[in-house]
């Protein structure tokens, strides 16, 4: 236990640790200092100055978020002083931005818009040159807005410590300063993984989504076009919270009944295709025991995981899984096995895919995943998106009645479910290697993990799958992947690794809720762990928590694959990858 | 050949006395003549190294090389009337030497001892002839401590450096004084920062010396870069051994055995100077381990940076010299607690470093025993504008602005009418004529809302119009934000875009109360030094030339006749 200091904000005495920060200790004496560029152990760099304080004694006003509580102090967050610098920064920012909050894909949930408005300013005092450069968009997934980027470094910070990628640095000095890719080079021109952290950790709209729901719109006004939608399993425990629910609150039954509302033909989970993956690379990962193929079985039902791995480890590329993410098999069967199981025709068939992920959007477009000129999923929305389609059609989400999805497909299992989380993948995937060694069903609580590496992003662990014991690892965020390919690279033995782009996995996806608006203060990106929370009582509850005991997935393999690794298989649900520049 | 212990030392200045007493002394026997020519960057800038070749080249000719031996020193100061060549021991002061001037010095002053008049300096209003340089008004009234060796050994000789008593003072502290007693010494002496800051040097080595950790650092910041200002510059390239010597004392002083000079790539001959000493004092073992037999080990490595202004703010450099984008952060933790590698960090300018080997040479006692009160010791400025005699100079604090202006500075040209004087850079502000009679220190400075700064002093006559020095100042802090903290990245180009506006004659009345209320959120909320400062040269100019703004923005009249008044007016054809 550290040392105790205690300090006095604004005349509330409040006891904390030595080297708090003051934005910490006041928020633990109730009070809100606003901030812009402080994301808790991510970016603390005391540079947006909103969030400067009075401390008595010291002559300049010292922003809170990075000031070290080290001896009994007395602070002052709101004083008129303080209040009269804060709202100066705030207006000076205010007049190089581009205030167009009416038409912002960020209207009512941004961080700027919300702090403007606490502290009431009606008119700027300095106004001048605002910049006006063109919107990046020349790829599937990120738009980049310059005109409303306040500096934060948020995008800078969670790319370089958090993913480790590096795309983005600061350009230029003064007011043309600009947080940008290296030239100032679109997204998808760079080594950009699409993961999206970028886009969460932003607190305007100087980075989105590229928004595909019109197209999906379009679609679903076309009598001739038959669209067929799936939700990733995360969806089901974020969408609530665009509508003021609890982070972690299980929507499963009135997303799908939102989804029919809005007009889709058929609504089924992507989990199911989670168990058909889970078939394919049990498989997989048994011939590469048996010596077929390289160890470790490297997963890769992650695209930005993916994209990583081509531009940052092409050297084990013949590591990773064939097998194509979850919603782009999905995508495949629906344009074939379905189709011909209704009598419909590839070509009137819309598949889209509502993932927690920008990546996926760049994944749907990648050659690889379409044959004969179609695709396996023609658009991929975000949570954030489907949330939008919501409230354009006026659905009152909070008081839908739960509904099942559509059949076939519309069962899944528990280990389908896990896939949304860091550790789904793996745990889903041993249970079912499990079984099929063994003839027989495993007991819960396979995996035995020891934490390594001094890092809650790594887990490193032992399963007993009966005759053979496997050394296995899971890595979520790309700099936390990092620390365990290297120790691939320098020969440490893995049978199977499961990789996940983002921090905490699917439920910490660039496509999900930003929690930014009026009622989140954000000063971290935690609030992930409730999600993740509820996606294992999902699958804690379910009847059904194997993979390969779902008896849709059975009846596709009797009725048109044939088996898992089949030639038919091969054909529709797996893929090949790309070495790219890193 | 290695120096291992004292008697190494004391046998090498020995050999060397008799070279620099022949020089300095004065000696009516004349054997021999030392030539010294200046190879500070402005003399080399106006032809000195070719210079120096001639007079090798024609006393081989005369055939009389023996007469006399041709040397490189650091600047004299006197830059306006370079290049300078000075010949002891008589120290003949010749200014504005030209490549065909050097025949006359050779045939007349070498060989025959006689002094050739004509590059002789003369008193601008009198044209009284001066002949040694101690009796030109112009350095005088100067004090030369931390510019002690400049002018007077070549920069590029250790040994003449060891000459002069150059690494006694280390060896003196590594064998006679505990770092703690350094450290005291220091803070005895009453050193201030003179990097503009003007904190306790002494206290600064105590906190660093308190941090706890296996391995600390110094870092001597070489990052000069106010408009016109070259101090540092100076010293580096007429005395590198001054601040090698300092650095290693710091490191033994708060338990450091590595040191970087974060030296700006402009100063190539700085580091082209730097680079040599480093290399004469590693091959003497004066760099390295077991220095001087005492078991202490130190050594010293560049960095170079590319210019940006912001980096001469502490943490900035420290995060240049790691390789980053040059960019402050806030403190605490300070980086004598957390710097280099987040290492305990001892970060100090140039000038202050060319202070410590003579403290702790000839005692804290002698240092304090020049200054004022609380600003000890002797100020270095650059010299610039509007005045006869730009250069560098060495003044006690305490010294008045006429004082150095007129004594010293040898007063306006043309008879002009002086106006304004701005000291401490983009930092700092303009001080009125009225205010002549302030005492330099660091108190006063900053009471008539100017400050000390690293060193720059620019004198403005009344052709100067003060609105438009504001926006110089402005413009320049603008360009060198480091674009992290918004008050300094934004509120600066808004106070820009006011300037503009009043010179271009598009002023409104509420633009100069908008205009200072915006400079006093500026220097309240920014995150760094430059920032904290940026609106001085504006809130001065407003404070004590309000009525020239007034005819800017009422009159749409510059007084001075410099601003154009048209900037950004649209002309409308008819």
């Amino acid at each position: 236990m550290s040392e105790l200091v205690k300090v006095t904000i604004d005349g509330i005495e409040v006891e904390v640790e030595k080297n708090t920060s003051i934005l910490e200790a006041a928020l633990k004496a109730g009070i809100e200092i606003p901030s812009l560029c402080y994301l808790k152990e991510i970016n603390e760099i005391g540079a947006c100055r909103v969030c400067i304080v009075e401390i008595e004694g010291v002559g300049a006003l010292q922003a809170s978020c990075v000031y070290p509580i080290t001896k009994p102090i007395k602070i002052k967050s709101h004083s008129p002083r303080v209040l009269k610098s804060r709202r100066r920064v705030v207006e000076l920012l205010l007049s190089e931005h581009h205030r167009e909050c009416t038409t912002c894909i960020r209207n009512i949930n941004c961080e700027l818009q919300n702090i403007a408005d606490n502290l009431g300013i009606r008119d700027l005092s300095a106004t001048g040159e605002t910049k006006s450069i063109p919107l990046q968009q020349n790829n599937s997934f990120i738009v980049r807005d310059y005109n409303k980027c306040i500096k934060c470094h948020r995008c800078e910070a969670i790319c370089s410590k958090i993913q480790e990628i590096h795309v983005y640095s600061s350009l230029n000095r003064g007011a043309d300063t600009l947080v940008s890719p290296a030239f100032l080079k679109d997204l998808g021109e760079t080594n950009c993984i699409t993961c999206g952290q970028c886009v969460i950790a932003c607190p305007t709209a100087s980075l989105s989504e590229k928004e595909n729901l019109w197209e999906v719109w379009e679609s679903l006004k076309k009598e001739d076009k038959y669209v067929v939608v799936q939700t990733a399993p995360s969806i089901q425990v974020t969408l609530g919270e665009i509508f003021g629910m609890e982070t972690g609150t299980i929507v499963t039954g009135k997303l799908a009944c939102a989804l029919r509302r809005l007009g889709f033909d058929r609504v089924f989970p992507t989990d199911i295709s989670a168990d058909i993956t889970i078939m394919e690379e049990a498989y997989e990962l048994i011939e590469r025991l048996n010596g077929n193929g390289r160890l470790p079985l490297l997963s890769s039902c992650c695209p930005a995981w993916v994209k990583f791995a081509e531009h940052f480890y092409p050297q084990l590329l013949n590591n990773l899984s064939s097998c194509k993410s979850p919603h782009e098999m999905f995508g495949a069967l629906i344009k074939t096995y379905y189709a011909k199981k209704e009598g419909l025709k590839e070509r009137d068939i819309v598949t889209v895919a509502v993932m927690p992920c920008t990546a996926k959007k760049f994944e749907a477009s990648r050659p690889e995943m379409g044959w004969y000129g179609y695709r396996d999923v023609d658009y991929v929305i975000t949570t954030r998106e489907l949330g939008r389609m919501i409230r354009q059609a006026g659905i009152k989400f909070r008081n839908l009645d739960d509904e099942p999805f559509d059949m076939p497909f519309g069962v899944s299992s528990g280990a389908g479910a896990i896939f949304g989380a860091t550790g789904g993948v793996i745990e889903a995937a041993v249970r079912s290697a499990y079984a099929i060694i063994n003839k027989k069903n495993a007991e819960m609580g396979l995996i035995d993990f020891e934490e390594i590496y001094g890092r809650s992003g790594v887990k490193v662990g032992t399963v007993n799958l009966g005759e053979k014991n496997l050394r296995i690892a899971i890595a979520h965020g790309t700099g936390n992947a990092r620390i365990i390919l290297d120790k691939v690279l320098e020969g440490e033995h893995f049978d199977y690794i499961e990789i996940m782009g983002c921090p905490g996995g699917c439920v910490g996806g660039g496509g999900q809720p930003i929690l930014g608006g009026r009622d989140h203060k954000r000063i971290s990106l935690d609030y992930r762990h409730n999600r993740t929370d509820a996606l294992h009582n999902i699958d804690l509850h379910s009847q059904l928590r194997q993979s390969h005991d779902n008896p849709d997935v059975k009846k596709l393999y009797e009725e048109f694959l044939g088996h898992p690794l089949s030639e038919m298989s091969k054909k529709l649900l797996h893929t090949t990858y790309t070495p790219r520049s890193p | 050949m290695k120096i291992n212990n004292i008697d190494d030392l004391i046998n090498l200045k020995n050999k060397m006395q008799d070279k620099i007493d022949n020089r300095l002394k004065v000696n009516n026997a004349i054997k021999k003549h030392d030539v010294l020519i200046c190879m500070g960057t402005g003399c080399v800038s106006s032809g000195s190294e070719k210079i120096k070749d001639v007079f090798i080249k024609m006393l081989e000719h005369r055939g009389i090389s023996e007469k006399a031996c041709i040397y490189s020193t650091g600047c004299f100061g006197f830059c306006k009337l370079g290049p300078i060549v000075v010949i002891y021991p008589e120290k003949t002061f010749y200014c504005q030497v030209g490549i065909k001037d050097v025949k006359d010095i050779v045939d007349e002053h070498l060989a025959e001892g006689k002094k050739v008049e004509r590059l002789l300096y003369k008193s601008p209003g009198t044209k009284q002839v001066k002949e040694a340089i101690d009796s030109i008004p112009f350095f005088k009234k100067q004090q030369r401590i931390a510019l002690r060796n400049c002018g007077v050994i070549d920069p590029e000789s250790i040994e003449e450096y060891i000459g002069i008593n150059g690494y006694f003072p280390l060896y003196k502290a590594l064998t006679e004084l505990n770092p703690q007693k350094v450290i005291e010494m220091i803070a005895d002496s009453g050193l201030r920062g003179r990097g503009g800051g003007g904190f306790s040097t002494g206290l600064k080595w105590k906190y660093a010396s308190q941090a706890d950790s296996d391995e600390k650092f110094v870092i001597c910041n070489a990052d000069e870069g106010d408009p016109g200002a070259f101090m540092d510059r100076s010293i580096l390239e007429g005395d590198p051994h001054s601040i090698i010597e300092a650095m290693s004392i710091a490191g033994y002083a708060i338990g450091a055995d590595r040191g970087f000079i974060y030296v700006r790539a402009e100063y190539p001959i700085a580091v082209d100077r730097l680079e040599k000493a480093i290399e004469q004092a590693r091959g003497y073992g004066l760099l390295g381990s077991d220095i001087l037999g005492t078991g202490f080990n130190f050594s010293i490595s560049l960095r170079l940076g590319a210019g940006a202004f912001v980096c001469g703010e502490e943490t900035a450099l420290i995060r240049s010299t790691m390789g980053k984008r040059g960019e402050p952060r806030p403190r605490p933790p300070f980086p004598a607690v957390s710097g280099l590698m987040d290492r305990p960090t001892l970060v100090n300018n140039v000038e202050t470093l060319a202070n410590i080997a003579i403290i702790i040479q000839n005692g804290p006692g002698w240092y304090s025993s020049t200054g004022t009160e609380r600003s000890k010791g002797t100020k270095v400025f650059a010299l610039a504008g509007q005045i006869n005699n730009t250069g560098l100079i060495e003044v006690p604090m305490g010294t008045k602005l006429k004082a150095i202006i007129y004594d010293i500075g040898g007063g306006i040209p043309g008879g002009k009418k002086l106006k304004a004087v701005q000291t401490g850079g983009p930092s700092g502000g303009c001080i009125p004529d009225y205010y002549l009679d302030t005492p330099i220190d660091y108190e006063s400075l900053s009471s008539i809302g100017s400050m000390m700064g690293s060193g720059g002093m620019i004198v403005l006559d009344e052709t100067s119009c003060m609105v438009d020095v504001s926006k110089f100042y402005i413009e320049f802090s603008q360009d060198e934000s480091c674009g992290k903290c918004t008050p300094c990245r934004v509120g600066t180009l808004r106070m820009l875009e006011i300037l503009r506006r009043i010179t271009g004659g598009e002023g409104q009345e509420e633009d100069l109360d908008e205009l200072m209320e915006l400079g006093e959120d500026i220097k309240e909320s920014s995150l760094c030094g430059l920032g904290q400062t940026a609106p001085n040269p504006v809130l001065s100019t407003v404070r004590y030339f309000r009525d020239e703004y007034i005819a800017h923005i009422r009159e749409k009249r510059c007084p001075a006749g410099v601003c154009s008044m048209k900037d950004g007016v649209t002309v409308e054809t008819v």
